[in-house]
């Protein structure tokens, strides 16, 4: 900062280069504190209770399969019944309906201890190729998936496609069986454009090691839409994924028949199978956690807020107090 | 709390003979002033003092030649933080080698003005470089660089959170563009503007100049504050980890929705980290805040655009659902709500002089007022307010308090009864406080 008499070199001047523009400046007074708290806890608990009550009104049915499917022959070894192909693997399943279940009802398969969000799994797709027949050579990322034992190019490639689920569900209830909708299942925009309308499935679990399902290689993968659902790779080992809905409605203590094909190898790394059938809100299916979670943190809020109020009227400190200043103490003589 | 002033005569005198005691002088001592060395006499101590190697008490060695710059390098080698000024030639070599460098442009000049760190035009403005500028490039140099840990560490940790639950296997929450952006565009704008952001006005600053001290040794930047915005990232990261999780779970489970929600968990909890350690909010502070977050949803919106990225419609889907928003709103008040209870707290009831010296210099009342825009007056080289005692408001025996409680010698200020400290103005409920202007 150079500052001459004759006023030559000067800076010119700025509220912004010296620093003078016109600011709010709060401080914490309690009045303020208080009120934000309190407001966030009267905000948080009736939200907490409306989501918590919206998540009441799903109506949810698990049913666990992949023990008690296997035939009790084969109970000391799982693996071997699924990976022989000459044996039947259907088995039926009962459910209980506890309360009405309304139309649309989601039919989803949950998997536990499934590892989708492994890096190495993650990455073992080809992007390209689902979206372009051109690219079908592009299988540089799909190892050990990538190419059959001549060469040839595997379409779709990659270990997400390898392991497509293959369990399938057939429903019936006193007698006559429910049409599960199985259109319309995966994402819209992964149908219009991120899966071709021209790619064929080509040389597809060809290999010695089946993963899971085979595809029809006359179906075009836009219209493959278990293989689409199953490509969004879920970010947690325990996941769902959408299998059908269905369009009408369940009456309270019905029981409807599951017909399962228990395809699946999940023996081999100790993963759970289940079947689902749930029905949606606006916040989703059954999610206990939000409204939970608001309440309580609606409660600690008004909690911290009485805290305060309590101090501030047993404990007053005057904000500014220049007696608190160290300089501003009596000396001891 | 000693001071000492020697000339040039003097002091060579002192190194020559009396080395030891003015050691143990400078030592005990927080300021030392020396002036008037002339270059004749700096030449008569080069042959005094054979201008090769001295050893200093605290185990340096000295190889420098003239007085001053010896007494510099003393300084140093005893972690002494030193400040030369100076206006000539001569100088030159005194500025270099102290700490902090600052040269007076005018009469003798340029010369000392090019070798400085700062330069000044008259001897006078030292004052405002330390008390005001000085000050304020302490507090936001301390800002800035522990919260680029914490934001940095924010991200570390929540990797490291997935990474238990994705086999640790080293999978990525995040994608790469959103990695890429997350440090350039979406957390760095607000910190930029920070370089506006004043605690204290200058006025108060300058009315009461012992808040220096608050602001040296490492009060703001040390280990413990850094712990304390470590923690924050910590916990931060648990927040938005646990509620991520937990509300995108099962059919909702998604590794693209659940990386894009826990990454606008992150920048809205940046946002209000920032809003509540802005001590000063300027027209462009709130446009670079909340400005920040328009744009992270406006880039992330032309990514969602693009049908080749694999963000392809993401961000779209997300705002679309009232889930997304309740997840937001919660992890804001689950993260910033014991910080802000937390802050308060200290600030009312174990306020820090700073802290204190806010409130005095604000509180217009006990609700703070929207309409409270002050225009930051031009600092005026005004006289100190007198130093002195005011009488408590009980009577009660204060202790003392070292200013700087770690400082080897903690001292007692004494001062004698008399003025008292003119502290409110023009606040009329300061009636124990009496102005007395004479000292």
């Amino acid at each position: 900062m150079e500052q001459k008499n004759k006023n030559s070199k000067k800076p010119s001047y700025s509220r912004f280069s010296q620093q003078e523009l016109p600011a709010w400046k709060p401080i914490l007074t309690p009045g303020w504190v208080i009120a934000s708290f309190l407001t966030i806890g009267a905000l948080f608990i009736p939200i907490g209770l409306v989501a918590l009550s919206a998540s009441d009104t799903v109506v949810e049915i698990i049913d666990r399969y992949d023990e008690d499917c296997v035939p009790d022959a084969y109970s000391k070894n799982p693996e071997s019944f699924i990976q022989d192909p000459d044996i039947k693997k259907t088995c039926v399943r009962s459910l209980r309906v506890p309360k009405k279940m309304v139309a649309p009802i989601f039919v989803y398969y949950q998997l536990e201890n499934f590892y989708q969000n492994h890096r190495r799994f993650v990455k073992s797709r080809s992007d390209k190729q689902l979206r372009d027949p051109e690219a079908k050579n592009d299988t540089y990322n799909c190892f050990p998936e990538a190419r059959t034992a001549d060469n040839k190019p595997i379409v779709p490639c990659g270990l997400i496609a390898w392991s497509l689920f293959n369990d399938t569900y057939k429903l019936s209830t006193r007698g006559k069986p429910i049409t599960i909708d199985k259109k319309g299942i995966a994402w819209k925009s992964d149908t219009k454009v991120k899966f071709g309308s021209n790619v064929y499935p080509k040389d597809f679990q060809k290999g010695g090691l089946i993963g899971g399902a085979k595809l029809d290689e006359k179906v075009p993968l836009s219209e493959q839409e278990d293989l689409i659902v199953w490509m969004r790779t879920a970010a947690l080992p325990n996941f769902r994924k959408l299998y059908g809905k269905i369009d009408i409605d369940l009456e309270a203590h019905e029981t409807v028949k599951a017909e399962v094909e228990n395809n699946y190898n999940t023996y081999k790394f100790g993963g759970r199978k289940k079947l689902v059938l749930s029905t949606t809100t606006w916040i989703g299916g059954k999610n206990d956690f939000l409204g939970v979670a608001y309440i309580t943190v609606g409660g600690l809020c008004l909690f911290m807020a009485i805290n305060f109020i309590l101090l501030y009227v047993f404990r007053p400190r005057r904000l500014g107090d220049p007696s608190y200043l160290s300089w501003n103490r009596l000396p001891i003589a | 709390d000693v001071a000492f002033v020697i000339d040039g005569w003097a002091l060579e005198i002192a190194l020559k003979y009396y080395r030891k005691a003015f050691t143990e002088l400078a030592i005990l001592s927080r300021t030392a002033i020396c002036c008037r060395v002339t270059p004749s006499q700096k030449a008569q101590l080069l042959s005094i003092v054979n201008a090769k190697h001295m050893k200093a008490p605290c185990g340096a060695k000295l190889i420098r030649v003239g007085v001053l710059e010896i007494l510099v390098e003393l300084l140093k080698s005893c972690d002494y933080r030193t400040l030369a000024i100076g206006d000539g030639g001569n100088d030159v070599r005194m500025i270099q080698q102290a700490d902090i460098g600052v040269g007076i442009s005018g009469r003798e000049g340029l010369q000392a003005a090019r070798a400085a760190d700062y330069s000044i035009g008259k001897f006078r403005f030292l004052k405002r470089l330390i008390l005001v500028h000085g000050r304020y490039s302490y507090n936001r140099t301390a800002f800035l660089s522990q919260y680029s840990f914490y934001k940095s560490l924010l991200i570390c940790f929540i990797q490291i959170f997935f990474s238990f639950v994705s086999g640790v296997s080293g999978t990525s929450l995040f994608n790469s563009v959103s990695l890429m952006a997350y440090n350039v565009f979406y957390t760095s704008i607000p910190v930029l503007v920070s370089v506006l952001d004043k605690d204290l006005s200058e006025k108060t600053v300058m009315q009461h100049p012992q808040i220096l001290y608050y602001c040296q040794a490492g009060r703001l930047l040390n280990p413990t504050t850094f712990a304390g915005w470590f923690g924050r990232a910590l916990f931060h990261a648990i927040v938005v980890f646990v509620i991520t999780i937990h509300s995108y779970a099962f059919e909702k489970s998604e590794l693209e929705e659940v990386s894009m929600v826990a990454l606008s968990g992150c920048v809205w909890l940046q946002v209000f980290v920032v809003t509540l350690e802005t001590n000063s909010f300027t027209k462009l502070q709130h446009l670079a805040i909340w400005g920040n977050l328009v744009v992270f949803y406006m880039i992330n919106w032309i990514v969602s655009a693009l049908p080749r990225s694999g963000m392809y419609t993401i961000m779209f889907r997300l705002c679309r659902q009232p889930s997304y928003w309740n997840t937001m709103f919660l992890i804001v008040a689950a993260g910033m709500g014991p910080v802000l209870a937390l802050k308060y707290f200290r600030y009312t009831y174990r306020s820090s002089k700073i802290n204190i010296l806010q409130q005095a210099e604000r509180l217009g009342g006990p609700i703070l007022s929207l309409g409270n825009i002050e225009p930051q007056t031009r600092a005026l080289d005004n006289d100190l307010a007198p130093l002195s005692i005011s009488q408590s408001k009980n009577g009660r025996n204060s202790v003392f308090e070292p200013l700087l409680s770690d400082s080897p010698n903690a001292v007692r200020r004494s001062f004698g009864p008399g003025a008292t400290f003119d502290f409110f103005q023009s606040q009329p409920k300061s009636s124990t406080y009496s102005r007395n202007k004479d000292n």
